[in-house]
């Protein structure tokens, strides 16, 4: 096993531990903490995976902003001394159990090998671009060339949601 | 070569957080739960780029920008039910009821 097999193990198991933890916790801003743990570990996962660039954009706007979105929201209501448990009773977690476990059995079962060898990409041509163009042109040359319409219509979605947001949180317009 | 474990686990991480929304009743680790399902699915997306070129980051990058609309807005919501309701446990919302 090479150092970035057993990197991509020793992080995949911190992030699927401490998901479990994160919907386990009875206080949310235990389970928030343990999220931003999660996607930490998710962005040293990516990094294993060659992106490295993706996984730095995780640690930034995941870890960085919708976290700190989350733990500002839980900070305003009041919600950080746990309280009385929101879990549910033993028959929603039997049916959580039942349901998810059901869900990972069905995502398993398909094909396992991988995309079909006609569409795939011969092996190393992602680290091959990668060396030639470095981490971020290799993201932002399709980007801004064939995906440039729905960046820009990404631009709107992002407008609205701050009015949204705003237009939502506000007592009075 | 490490595309069967990622998938595995973006798997097992979408399985949790599907039985988080199932399992918990406060709205805001509800929304952290979908976060989560957003996280596997960003996984998938990586670890199959590795042999269908790099459109799987372009992808991931609009999800990242969507996931953060998504919490602006969706926390905003919760925000304005709070002030209605004085609570954001999901239970005692129950406004569509007769």
């Amino acid at each position: 096993m090479t150092a970035t097999v057993v990197l991509f193990w020793v992080f995949a198991g911190i992030a699927l531990v401490s998901a479990a933890l994160c919907i386990s916790r009875r206080s949310p801003l235990a389970s928030a903490l343990w999220l931003v743990v999660t996607l930490f570990a998710l962005s040293a996962v990516y990094v294993a995976l060659d992106a490295q660039f993706i996984g730095i954009l995780q640690v930034l706007v995941y870890a960085g902003a919708i976290m700190v979105l989350f733990l500002f929201v839980i900070m305003l209501l009041n919600l950080g001394r746990g309280g009385p448990s929101d879990l549910k009773g033993p028959a929603g977690l039997a049916i959580a159990a039942l349901l998810g476990g059901a869900l990972f059995v069905q995502l398993r079962a398909l094909p396992g090998a991988g995309p079909p060898a006609l569409i795939r990409l011969p092996e190393g041509t992602m680290a091959a671009l990668q060396e030639q163009q470095g981490m971020v042109q290799t993201v932002a040359r399709p980007l801004f060339s064939d995906y440039l319409i729905p960046f820009e219509i990404t631009s709107i979605l992002l407008l609205a949601a701050v009015v949204g947001a705003v237009v939502l949180a506000k007592r009075k317009l | 070569m490490l595309l069967g474990p990622a998938l595995t686990v973006s798997a097992i991480l979408f399985a949790l957080g599907v039985a988080g929304v199932l399992l918990r009743r406060n709205a805001i680790v509800i929304f952290m739960c979908v976060e989560l399902m957003l996280n596997a699915v960003n996984l998938t997306f990586i670890a199959l780029a590795q042999q269908l070129g790099v459109a799987g980051h372009v992808f991931v990058f609009f999800v990242m920008a969507v996931a953060a609309a998504e919490a602006a807005v969706g926390l905003a919501i919760i925000l304005a039910i709070y002030r209605h309701q004085e609570t954001v446990n999901l239970q005692d919302i129950h406004l569509l009821k007769g």
